[in-house]
């Protein structure tokens, strides 16, 4: 439901002007330790897939630890590295390894339609009902402003077939299929999206599907059933993470109106209660490319992600100083919440009978 | 090629390392492996120069990893270095020693450019050991495959470089013609390559050799003084670097205006690098007999007015009459780079409409979607670029 202000413009200026001394103080600080993190991280990925791959060697004995590592290996490849490396948090290294033009991820999507997608299309327009393609990515229905159709009764069934293809998902999202099938979008518009697509998947799949486990002659079978099992895990996991950024009870969401002309300050309070963290230990937070702290994410998308939790005791305290909410929880209770959106929302929404009622002037929003 | 080479550059394991490539894998393991980039590791360091009133010039030795292609005497290469902070910076510099063969050592000798970062940090702190990355040697300021019988270089400061890796290579391979190498430097403490210059006056090798200081009374290669010291110098083929300075001053001995270094017969567009020192230059070819090669950064002295619009950013700013490189760093975008002076194409850019000229030669061109160096070109009015 269309969230309301709370602050004057004024306030908005305030709070905006302290969200980007946050950002210049971060962004003056980065150095050594920074480039060191990244490069550790990118080793120790490195090294799950080599013995995620080796261990498939290993019959019966070696599987599941096969999987585990090969699992490890994926999500860290697209959560800490891949998102984070192409949303440019490490452009300032130099280092072409880890630049956002040339990075691309081990997963169906190739980086050059993502990067369109998601650090353009998404972080831009974070939580605008009607122009955010992630508010329910074309599928499903993930806010009450949202017409309700018929379609939208298969709403626990998508988000559960989107959660087993994930990265399918996340591929073909940016052919953006609802739009062309609403009239708006062209087959042409697609060409070269779907040619990339093609080019990637056809990577992804021969090496998963075919040559790795080829590879280990006559234990095919059962690599190939590895393989898909650890692209299964990676795709559950990141989908559960990235869906508890946005669509938590009391994410606020914006309309297209609200935000024509938006200044500075409006950007970073849409970006803030338009987005959820998850409490956790250091590992998850790893494990999650710190997408757990989804709202630092948000305000300051190219900030190298490890700085994320020392800005959010920052961003906290600015919070309680302009009365605004922070959305945040341990990961049952926001999974939770967003589960049981995607199914109250699968249902028409019943309106409140006098419309004339005034939205409460409260920071958080009232989840309807 | 070695068998394990050819086995690394295969498309099996290009289909088994995607989409990283086998590159991010092999450098983890070791960093001297390599299938298809170059990387190398600093063997020595030896000061050519050190005076307390002048920047340091060092001749750093590499070997490079098996994938070095190997360079021919005169050309370039861009190297990158990681810097404290955690920041990598490439720069060109010229290869002084004697033409290297696949994975062979080589050396560049460089001088601690006051403003330069990458060329400060591997004169003062660059260590044995350490590990750099590198491009293939690039460059056609080099000499040709037929040796001519007469060869004259006119080389000033640390422009002295290329012209050393050709004369290395030019005694290693017992040259029977002649060898004019003429010179200019402040005082023959700032002398690079003093010492073995004086074992090759003294040697008998019958290299000519004239190294002119002011400081001593040395006069300018004039029109005049280049014709005192190789007669009919014109008719000799003459390879020059220097600074601005020198190569303006003996272009026109030459019969060449400056400032239209393109010129005639064998014109190559990218012909240059910069060595030492400023790691800036800009080559081109001019004329049949002198090839040149600058050492000192074009001034990007564009006329300010208008507006640049970096399209991709949806930003502008007012042109300054700066390079676009220039200009999109000002206004906080980070465009890619490389040499920046015009040789390396790493900043190309499609340039959407407007007009830019390029510092190097002066021309303008106002062609739609046209692919620019930003580095070197500089907007005239209204421009908008993909960046």
């Amino acid at each position: 439901m269309t969230h309301t202000i709370t602050l004057t413009p004024d306030q908005l200026e305030a709070f905006g002007a302290e969200m980007d001394a946050i950002r210049q103080r971060i962004v003056a600080d980065l150095g050594e330790e920074d480039a060191a993190y990244i490069r550790k991280v990118v080793k120790c990925q490195r090294g799950f897939e080599a013995a995620g791959r080796a261990l498939f060697y290993l019959p019966v004995l070696g599987w599941a630890p096969a999987v585990a590592c090969l699992s490890i290996s994926k999500i860290l490849d697209n959560m800490e590295i891949g998102h984070n490396v192409m949303h440019g948090q490490y452009d300032w290294m130099g280092d072409p390894g880890l630049n956002s033009r040339m990075f691309d991820w081990d997963t169906m999507a190739p980086a050059e339609n993502w990067k369109h997608g998601h650090n353009y299309m998404h972080h831009t327009f974070t939580n605008i009902v009607g122009k955010d393609r992630d508010v329910g990515y074309g599928i499903l229905r993930m806010d009450e402003d949202q017409e309700w159709r018929p379609y939208y009764l298969g709403n626990p069934l998508y988000a559960f077939l989107l959660m087993m293809l994930f990265e399918w998902g996340v591929a073909v999202h940016d052919l953006e299929f609802d739009e062309l099938v609403a009239g708006r979008r062209t087959w042409a518009e697609n060409r070269e999206i779907g040619a990339r697509i093609w080019k990637k998947v056809k990577k992804q799949t021969f090496k998963d599907y075919v040559l790795f486990p080829a590879l280990t002659g006559p234990l095919f079978p059962l690599t190939f059933a590895g393989n898909v099992v650890a692209n299964l895990v990676r795709n559950v996991w990141t989908f559960n993470i990235i869906f508890c950024g946005h669509f938590p009870a009391g994410v606020a969401t914006f309309s297209v109106e609200q935000c024509e002309e938006e200044s500075r300050g409006q950007w970073y309070y849409r970006q803030l209660l338009g987005s959820a963290n998850i409490t956790g230990s250091k590992l998850f937070h790893v494990m999650s490319g710190n997408l757990s702290h989804q709202i630092e994410h948000h305000l300051f998308p190219d900030i190298p992600a490890r700085r994320y939790p020392e800005v959010a005791q920052e961003v906290r305290a600015i919070c309680e100083k302009y009365d605004l909410q922070y959305n945040t929880g341990p990961l049952r209770k926001q999974l939770g919440s967003v589960f049981a959106k995607i199914v109250r929302l699968s249902l028409p929404t019943r309106r409140p009978k006098d419309t004339s009622v005034p939205v409460p002037e409260t920071g958080a929003v009232v989840a309807a | 090629m070695s068998l394990a080479g050819t086995l690394l550059r295969s498309r099996a394991v290009a289909a088994l390392t995607s989409p990283h490539g086998v590159d991010r894998y092999l450098e983890l393991v070791n960093p001297m492996w390599a299938a298809r980039e170059v990387r190398a590791r600093i063997v020595d360091v030896t000061m050519e120069v050190e005076l307390p009133s002048a920047p340091p010039v060092a001749t750093l030795t590499f070997q490079p990893t098996s994938t070095w292609a190997g360079h021919k005497p005169g050309q370039y290469v861009q190297l990158s270095v990681d810097l404290p902070g955690g920041r990598r910076l490439t720069r060109c510099f010229t290869l002084s020693s004697a033409g290297s063969r696949p994975g062979e050592r080589f050396t560049i000798t460089l001088r601690a450019n006051p403003d330069g970062e990458v060329s400060r940090y591997l004169a003062d702190r660059a260590r044995v050991g350490e590990i750099v990355h590198l491009s293939q040697a690039a460059g056609d300021f080099v000499l040709p495959d037929r040796v001519p019988d007469h060869v004259l270089f006119i080389t000033g400061g640390s422009g002295i470089t290329p012209a050393m890796s050709m004369l290395r290579s030019l005694l290693l391979r017992t040259h029977r013609g002649r060898v004019t190498f003429l010179h200019y430097a402040q005082s023959p403490d700032h002398q690079i390559f003093r010492r073995e210059l004086d074992q090759i006056r003294t040697a008998g090798y019958g290299v000519d050799l004239h190294l002119v200081y002011p400081e001593q009374g040395g006069r300018n290669f004039s029109a005049m003084e280049l014709e005192r010291l190789v007669p009919g110098f014109r008719d000799v083929d003459t390879w020059l670097c220097g600074p601005a300075g020198l190569v303006e001053a003996v272009l026109p001995a030459y019969g060449v205006s400056t400032g239209s270094t393109t010129g005639t017969g064998s014109t190559t567009g990218t012909g240059s690098t910069t060595g030492t020192g400023s790691t800036t230059g800009t080559g081109s070819t001019t004329g049949s007999k002198l090839r040149v090669e600058y050492f000192k950064p074009p001034a990007a002295s564009g006329v300010a007015g208008g507006r640049l619009s970096f399209e991709r950013s949806a930003t502008a700013a007012d042109n300054t009459g700066a390079s676009i490189l220039e200009q999109a760093e000002a206004a906080g975008l980070t465009p890619k780079f490389g040499c920046r002076m015009g040789i390396c194409f790493s900043c190309a850019v499609t340039k959407s409409e407007g007009t830019v000229r390029n510092v190097l030669t002066g021309e303008t061109s106002s062609r739609p979607d046209e692919e620019i160096r930003i580095c070197v070109s500089t907007p005239e009015g209204d421009c908008s670029v993909d960046l």
